[in-house]
């Protein structure tokens, strides 16, 4: 992150209300952002779980791709040479996620993809927007039109009670499902809604008018259900979802197989499959579908209170003085109330259950690699 | 009984030759909700500006630094219970550690009260 820092730092159109509600602001990919309000990181974790948190998302990169031809379609098959997701299968009304690849099978970027019947709609990591936006000019500019929305918002209202809070604004959206996407009119204001997040919990994500943001928030928090939600409490969120973190737990050197994200690459693009290969670093990719990869992205729980951060050496044993892996993310769940990690280890030492060690304080501490989520997804599907 | 402070946000509760050690009400609200601190094994050798516990918030880990070189006598074996004690009673139940006081000279280089405020001001 900090490579990327510029100063003066920019500010999201939800700026003013931040500050308003007390929020401990940091930088962030480039933004002044929330970290927390008053309540602080654990109980904005708790109340998000239980009831529904409101996200300022904004720093995140948000970009219309249109094919010349006006079908959406060949927009699809044009973002399906620099992804490996079947795109081109993406509903009207559809979303899914979706990775730029780069020629060694690496992860440029991790991004959602929708189908909103003429166009396509990305939304894509802040700290890689610029790249992602010049690398889709780059290689789809023949066949596309790319209109970066810089002029839009985005939140994130996530939580059990996410539903009855939209719902009082534009009650059609109680009968969305998971990853379900498009136009929605709240309040009088033309937004794109989707239902998903980066919580575990059911919600949606809206993109609203930059000139409409504070408004919108304004009476999504009048609701005593909503809480805003800083920056620290959505990464522990995300943690316990076991959702990756692009830039962490993901990155250039990292493949989808590595990163056990093989769900998310759909049969078609696969060997075999109708619309095999034709994405950056296909030959290694999809070679490693066939015969697995040497190291794998695990969920890890240490066994203590301790928590175990971003950065530390993973060991087999206490004793042993190679490393065989680290930590990626790391901190501790409010909800499990426990510490929990994720990381990279040898694909044989990656079952659920395998003991491995961290170096932390000059100490070893024992975590079990686990199943992830930590904590069950609530997804509406 | 006379309490100093130091700029890293600690206190100590200087009883004879005893001090008790904690971090301020300062300290705790800046690092927020704490949930793990891992204190000094008893008896061991501390040094003036040693690390010598660590508090965790969700976010973040910060070490507690030794105010003055010591010995230590006692740890509050509460904290590792019940972390969240550091955020409602810093300057009481949430002590940390004990130090039987190696050099009372070094107590001269630590903040009163007054001076301490006007630090955190």
């Amino acid at each position: 992150m900090s490579a990327r820092e510029t100063f003066p730092l920019k500010q999201t159109p939800l700026h003013a209300l931040h500050l308003a509600r007390g929020a401990k602001m940091v930088p962030f990919a480039g933004y002044d952002m929330p970290v927390q309000y008053t309540a602080g990181v654990l109980k904005e974790h708790l109340h998000t779980r239980k009831e529904a948190g409101l996200f300022d998302v904004s720093h995140m990169g948000q970009l219309v791709l249109k094919a010349k031809s006006g079908k959406v379609g060949d927009a699809a098959l044009a973002l399906e040479k620099l992804v490996p997701q079947d795109i081109v299968g993406i509903a009207p009304g559809r979303q899914r996620y979706a990775q730029f690849t780069n020629d060694d099978g690496g992860l440029l970027d991790d991004l959602m993809v929708a189908n909103f019947g003429d166009h396509l709609f990305l939304v894509v990591n802040a700290a890689c927007k610029a790249e992602d936006e010049a690398h889709l000019r780059a290689h789809l500019s023949d066949a596309c039109e790319i209109v970066s929305l810089a002029d839009r918002a985005l939140i994130a209202l996530q939580g059990p009670k996410a539903e009855s809070a939209l719902a009082k604004l534009c009650p059609d959206v109680s009968s969305m499902k998971f990853m379900d996407a498009g136009p929605r009119r709240l309040n009088d204001i033309d937004c794109f809604v989707s239902r998903s997040g980066y919580t575990g919990e059911d919600g949606f994500e809206i993109s609203v008018p930059a000139d409409k943001a504070e408004a919108l928030v304004t009476a999504l928090l009048d609701n005593p259900d909503v809480l805003p939600i800083g920056l620290g409490a959505r990464d522990s969120l995300r943690l316990e979802a076991g959702l990756c973190l692009y830039g962490h737990d993901i990155d250039t050197t990292t493949t989808p197989v590595e990163g056990a994200l093989e769900w998310s690459v759909q049969k078609v693009r696969r060997s075999g499959g109708v619309r095999a290969g034709g994405f950056p670093g296909a030959d290694k990719i999809l070679a490693q579908f066939a015969d697995g990869a040497a190291r794998r992205r695990v969920g890890l729980k240490p066994d203590g209170r301790a928590p175990v951060r971003e950065g530390a050496a993973l060991f087999a044993d206490p004793t042993s003085t190679e490393p065989i892996g680290k930590v990626t993310s790391g901190g501790f769940g409010p909800s499990l109330n426990a510490p929990v990690a994720m990381g990279y280890l040898p694909t044989a030492l990656s079952a659920v259950g395998t003991t491995v060690f961290a170096e932390v304080r000059g100490q070893r501490l024992p975590l079990k690699v686990a199943a992830t989520p930590f904590v069950p997804n609530t997804y509406k599907r | 009984m006379t309490t100093l402070y130091t700029s890293d946000h600690e206190w100590l509760r200087i009883e004879g030759d005893v001090a008790t050690i904690g971090i301020t009400d300062y300290a705790q609200s800046q690092l927020g909700d704490v949930v793990f601190v891992e204190l000094p094994k008893v008896g061991r050798s501390l040094k003036k500006a040693e690390a010598a516990a660590v508090v965790e918030s969700v976010k973040a880990a910060s070490d507690v630094y030794a105010p003055i070189t010591g010995e230590v006598i006692e740890v509050n074996e509460a904290l590792a219970a019940e972390p969240a004690l550091v955020n409602s009673d810093a300057g009481g139940k949430a002590w940390f550690f004990k130090l039987k006081i190696a050099d009372k000279g070094e107590l001269g280089g630590l903040m009163d009260e007054a001076a301490y405020a006007a630090h955190t001001a």
